[in-house]
């Protein structure tokens, strides 16, 4: 059973935004980690980079295969999880508390379209 | 056409293992994590369904004649019980298939060929029949077959079945029995650790493998490690580092090829391979960064496309960022310097040696 936390945004390629003021966090799901096992590595934009909503950002590889990350909302990267470069297991061992991307949103309307928790429970199963 | 399931399918269903399709099959890719499964071949003992390979019984008063034809390794005179690595050949020098030729007799071979070439091989095999007084039998749907591997692989099989495998050498195999079955036990593998592959009934593989398991001393493994554990000691797989259009000296593997026979399948091509040279070869590669270089990533240098990568990981035992590649002969030198791009970004790296972990074979 995956872990999903209440008060979070949910995107249908299992990406999650936790939204503190007009700064999104961004990173994948428990459910996302479990589906790819051991994380071996997490390929991450630069500080600065704009990302833009539905369209890819960077990359999460396990030891088979390398699995896009797709952005939920758009805006600039104003920090990187420094952490995973060393430790990408940590996304493994604490998906929600690891988020991978800190974004500055250009358009908060953008988190309408994304699901709630329940409706992301109600689309894993 | 619907995937076949090996007769200890529903093993691995019972142990929730993660299922994949591979080379006709449906088979186990992961039961707990592919690094658990990964490290407990390399420091214990872990079992792998390897029923879906096939086997081909060659008999008869030219057996040894035509294994020599068909075979690139050389087969003539060897002790009963012993065992070849080698390929088949089309006469370009292509690969058919690599394969292992179990030599029982001097009427009998076993040949055990990859499960996603099996219909392919056996008609090959068939084609190349004539003129040769032998018979041919496919017993790949009549057997199962299981690799027990890890350093205390030896020390398990001959505690759980009673079978003494201590003095069986490394590319040799036995036949007994268990139970009042005929089985088959060599010792042999596909991880670069001490270990031994099992034949036998569908029967007594199901037996095999509950007595193995149950014993609570050796970890199923799948798919998933299976690949990372023969990458790591450049151990080839068909379809990437062998295939139609890739030669075994171009894999770097003329030594199972013994060209000083008189004659085989694919003789003329690899003599004219050794005389003037390759064009393309299977290179190791290193990169600087963590990155992760894998199948289909274009390796290039001096601004060009040179090749691409056949099998790459970011490797369990030791933690490094490599791959095998087919590159254009120019760049094969160890220590010269290339690139592979990888999602649109090329990372630097360099030609090293293909065996990235070093093998623990029992000699």
């Amino acid at each position: 059973m995956s872990k999903i936390i209440e008060g979070l945004y949910y995107s249908d390629s299992h990406e999650f935004v936790k939204v503190e003021g007009n700064t999104a966090y961004v990173g994948i799901t428990d459910y996302a980690q479990q589906q790819l096992g051991n994380i071996v590595y997490v390929d991450m934009p630069d500080t600065d980079d704009e990302v833009s909503k539905d369209e890819e950002f960077g990359a999460v590889e396990s030891v088979k295969a390398a699995s896009d990350l797709i952005s939920p909302i758009s805006g600039k990267v104003i920090e990187v999880n420094e952490s995973l470069v060393d430790n990408p297991e940590l996304v493994n061992k604490d998906a929600f508390g690891n988020w991978i991307i800190k974004v500055e949103m250009s358009d908060p309307s953008e988190l309408d379209s994304l699901m709630d928790a329940k409706a992301y429970e109600n689309a894993c199963e | 056409m619907d995937n076949k399931k090996t007769c200890l399918y529903d093993k691995h269903i019972a142990l929730e293992a993660k299922m994949s399709p591979f080379g006709g099959f449906v088979m186990p890719i992961e039961y707990t994590s592919i690094v658990d499964e990964h490290q407990a071949v390399r420091h214990h003992c872990g079992i792998f369904d390897v029923s879906h390979m096939g086997e081909v019984l060659v008999s008869g008063e030219e057996a040894e004649k035509y294994v020599n034809h068909i075979f690139t390794n050389d087969v003539t005179g060897a002790p009963d019980g012993k065992i070849f690595y080698g390929m088949m050949l089309y006469p370009n020098g292509g690969t058919v298939d690599d394969l292992l030729v179990y030599k029982k007799s001097l009427h009998e071979f076993f040949l055990v060929i990859n499960a996603a070439n099996i219909d392919k091989d056996y008609d090959w095999m068939q084609q190349h029949v004539t003129g040769f007084d032998v018979k041919l039998e496919n017993l790949s749907e009549k057997l199962g077959e299981v690799a027990v591997q890890g350093p205390e692989s030896e020390k398990i099989i001959e505690k759980l079945f009673g079978i003494k495998i201590a003095d069986l050498e490394f590319y040799t195999f036995k036949e007994t029995e268990y139970e009042g079955e005929k089985i088959l036990v060599s010792r042999t593998g596909y991880t670069g650790e001490d270990g031994f592959e099992l034949y036998g009934s569908h029967h007594f593989i199901n037996n095999a493998w509950d007595i193995l398991v149950n014993s609570g001393e050796v970890k199923p493994c799948g798919l998933g490690c299976r690949d990372t554990l023969r990458f790591e000691v450049a151990l080839p797989l068909y379809g990437h580092e062998l295939s139609a259009d890739i030669t075994p000296i171009e894999a770097g593997l003329g030594l199972f090829v013994k060209t000083e026979k008189p004659e085989f399948i694919g003789r003329d091509a690899i003599l004219h391979q050794k005389m003037e040279g390759i064009t393309k070869k299977i290179v190791g590669i290193e990169l600087c960064d963590r990155a992760i270089p894998r199948n289909g990533y274009e390796v290039e240098a001096d601004g060009a496309i040179i090749g691409t990568v056949t099998t790459g990981y970011h490797t369990i035992s030791n933690d490094r960022s490599v791959c095998m590649a087919l590159i254009d002969s120019k760049y094969a030198k160890l220590g010269t310097p290339v690139q592979i791009r990888i999602r649109k970004k090329l990372f630097d790296g360099t030609v090293v040696k293909k065996r990235f972990y070093d093998k623990n074979y029992k000699k």
